[in-house]
């Protein structure tokens, strides 16, 4: 159904050769393709009807961002449609409202500058917005901000007097520079400076000194659908690596009839089905129970790095040599494997988290 | 609907509080805790009897069988609210049984009406227990070249062989067996799956001593036993069709075994509980294995679901035999790895438990033997 429509879509739109030719060309971003998925109410998807979205839940986000990762289509699906319209939808304000209806029909995009070291770690904030007059001055540096090099607008965590608040901003605002860094998975990222920069009490996403309240339930939101496109992910590639096992001869017969090849894809077909149901749990709790979604969303996103990861390390020893060439699919797959796993928590992240709501 | 569900859990609560006896409910998944059923049990207490009978009387040792059949004609989401229930107030299962798990799916799918009418009451009601013929000395993982014969005498056959592994054949009451009946034929196509009386003239026992000391497995001798011809499931030198379709359940039933390691209790907090976890490689993976382990909780309860929906599980219960065998014999190395030197003894029962998973991933097919089965059948890769 969903996932049906959304494959013939790609099929045609997004498949894999758009990345790389994005990349080849220099390019981390395509507009056209992110209008097209506006028309289609996928940037609308977790927006309100009466913003003009489509309103179809997490389940539905995640099943859309399973079929973008199974050919890596670049898009800021996630950074826009699940976790800034998650954020937005947080706070019942006009403005929030009209952010929601410019995610819906396409015309904003959003970027979440949150990390600061070298693993997530969302509590621990040095970016600084000091009092100033009515409003705030922010300073500080964001890096691996993921969409961060060309959205239009960012949310930025950031420390105040009491806690840590969250502020809705231009990207182009006086006093913000961003450095886009060249990712290996050829996606867009960016280290963001923030030198005094403006911001009004009207910036700021919910309550001054409880950014949580809004931030969490985004990032949860964001985490299963980043589970489900590296669950996309570790799809593609095992397709075409059993599809390379029914095609490649050596010592004269196909290697898939080979015992030893055979029980690796096995194996790793069972770890791709048990992962499945992990993400499509998450996505169900996520619209049914969101207060209790937490365990659901870590466990997800920690079984989901572990079988991309799998995934696409099997991949390229299941093709030999070939797997190893730029001029074959699978390193973009591994590239981005490898980012995905880092992004919004890694495995030991979420399993810390899985091992507290599992009382240990 | 959900109304009705809601109406038909209060039912279920209500009976339960008035009808479990207190003893019965303190959560016991010991060996004896759970009555087994047939002419040989001694029930450890009154209280594990009347439990096995009101239950019997309502259906619900078979929740999911057809009315007539001794069961209660739950469906699935039914079943599940029972057994959420009884989880409820720690009640234990009123019977389990070889008969419920694997011969009666397979008589139901199979059998005559007569002979379900004939068979299926009685394991329902825990009257008489069944164990299951299948391996043989000589058929391991090559199952279907299985060599016990039985020749055509008219009105009945006539058995000689042996089987090996035959769990609780010394306190069964029926066997199931596969047996040759044709010696000719291609080794798939001449085998017949047989209903043995274990009273009959000619059948004996021997227990097998494993390496986690007892054990409930049997080795099983035919020596000219007559077996009537109405004690056929399924059609002549086509058993089987039965066999696998039996073996399905029995991989299901063994892969429940990796649900244990899942939603029901957390393995890392019984660990931390006496400072088990302390030591920080233990403790990671432990977070492995109960993320695996719910993981694959979730997809059980899927498969299930997905079955209920008319999309029967079928070759994927090699998965979940597999993925469920393994993840066990994970949590038992972490058991044991987590009380050192306290489950050391044979005093201790952590340490049968661990050397008895070693075979959860042999029986029912080998895991080597799964994954060939998933990667010929589902991934279509060649043989």
């Amino acid at each position: 159904m969903l996932a049906d429509a959304a494959r013939g879509f790609l099929d045609d739109a997004a498949p894999l050769t758009k990345l790389r030719g994005l990349r080849d060309a220099g390019k981390t971003h395509d507009p056209a393709l992110w209008t097209e998925m506006a028309q289609m109410g996928w940037t609308g998807v977790l927006v309100p009807e009466e913003a003009g979205g489509s309103d179809m839940g997490h389940a539905a986000a995640c099943v859309l961002a399973e079929e973008m990762g199974k050919t890596l289509a670049p898009t800021p699906f996630l950074s826009t449609a699940v976790i800034a319209a998650t954020a937005l939808r947080q706070v019942a304000s006009d403005r929030a409202t009209a952010a929601l209806s410019k995610i819906a029909d396409g015309t904003v995009t959003y970027a979440l500058a949150i990390d600061e070291g070298k693993k997530f770690d969302p509590e621990t904030v040095e970016l600084t917005a000091e009092k100033d007059g009515n409003g705030f001055r922010l300073s500080g540096r964001k890096r691996f901000v993921v969409d961060g090099g060309f959205a239009d607008r960012l949310l930025v965590l950031a420390r105040t007097d009491g806690g840590l608040t969250l502020f809705d901003i231009p990207a182009d605002r006086a006093g913000i520079s961003r450095n886009a860094t060249p990712m290996i998975d050829s996606r867009d990222a960016a280290e963001i400076d923030f030198d005094k920069v403006e911001a009004t009490g009207e910036d700021v996403l919910g309550q001054v000194d409880a950014a949580m309240t809004v931030l969490q339930p985004a990032l949860e939101a964001g985490q299963a659908a980043l589970a489900a496109e590296m669950t996309g992910l570790a799809a593609g590639a095992f397709g075409m690596t059993v599809g390379y096992l029914k095609e490649r001869k050596q010592f004269g017969m196909l290697i898939g009839s080979f015992q030893a090849l055979q029980h690796r894809a096995a194996d790793l077909w069972c770890e791709c089905e048990v992962t499945a149901s992990a993400i499509l749990h998450a996505g169900r709790m996520l619209d049914s129970d969101p207060q209790a979604a937490t365990l659901a969303v870590s466990l997800a996103k920690a079984r989901a790095a572990d079988t991309a990861q799998r995934a696409v390390q099997e991949g390229v020893q299941m093709h030999g040599g070939i797997g190893m060439t730029d001029e074959f699919d699978m390193g973009f797959y591994m590239r981005r494997a490898r980012v995905g796993a880092e992004w919004l928590g890694d495995y030991g992240y979420h399993a810390g988290v899985v091992a507290r709501l599992r009382g240990f | 609907m959900s109304d009705d569900l809601a109406q038909f859990r209060a039912t279920i609560r209500t009976w339960l509080e008035q009808n479990c006896p207190e003893e019965m409910r303190d959560g016991a998944v010991g060996e004896d805790s759970t009555c087994w059923g047939g002419k040989n049990w001694n029930f450890t207490s009154d209280a594990q009897k009347i439990w096995l009978e009101r239950c019997a009387a309502k259906g619900y040792t078979v929740p999911t069988w057809p009315v007539e059949y001794g069961g209660a004609g739950m469906n699935r989401e039914q079943e599940k609210i029972w057994l959420e229930e009884l989880r409820a107030i720690n009640g234990r299962l009123p019977l389990q049984s070889f008969g419920i798990w694997m011969l009666g799916p397979a008589l139901l799918h199979f059998g005559s009406h007569e002979q379900k009418l004939h068979y299926l009451p009685p394991i329902a009601r825990g009257e008489i227990r069944w164990c299951q013929g299948y391996s043989e000395p000589g058929a391991g993982s090559d199952l279907a070249s299985v060599q016990t014969r039985g020749e055509d005498k008219g009105d009945h056959w006539l058995v000689n062989g042996q089987k090996i592994w035959t769990s609780y054949a010394d306190k069964a009451d029926w066997i199931f067996a596969l047996i040759r009946t044709d010696r000719e034929a291609k080794k798939h196509l001449g085998i017949s799956f047989l209903l043995i009386d274990m009273t009959s003239p000619g059948v004996s026992t021997k227990p097998i001593r494993l390496i986690s000391g007892k054990s409930p497995f049997c080795e099983t001798f035919f020596d000219n036993v007559e077996v009537p011809k109405e004690q056929i499931v399924g059609t002549e030198n086509r058993g089987w069709d039965v066999a696998k379709y039996l073996l399905t359940h029995e991989r299901e039933m063994i892969s429940g075994s990796g649900m244990l390691a899942g939603s029901a209790r957390s393995l890392g907090a019984i660990l931390a509980e006496d400072g088990g976890l302390d030591e920080p490689v233990l403790r990671a993976d432990v977070m492995r294995a109960e993320i695996d382990g719910l993981a694959f909780g979730l997809t059980l309860e899927r498969y299930k679901d997905q079955a209920e929906a008319g999309q029967g599980t079928g070759d994927a219960s090699a998965m979940l035999k597999y993925m469920g065998t393994e993840l066990n014999k994970r949590r038992q190395e972490l058991v044991m790895a987590g009380a050192g030197s306290d489950a050391l003894s044979w005093e201790d029962e952590r340490a049968p438990h661990w050397l008895r998973s070693k075979a959860n991933s042999i029986e029912g097919g080998t895991s080597e033997v799964m994954l060939s089965i998933i990667s010929r059948r589902i991934l279509g890769l060649p043989g």
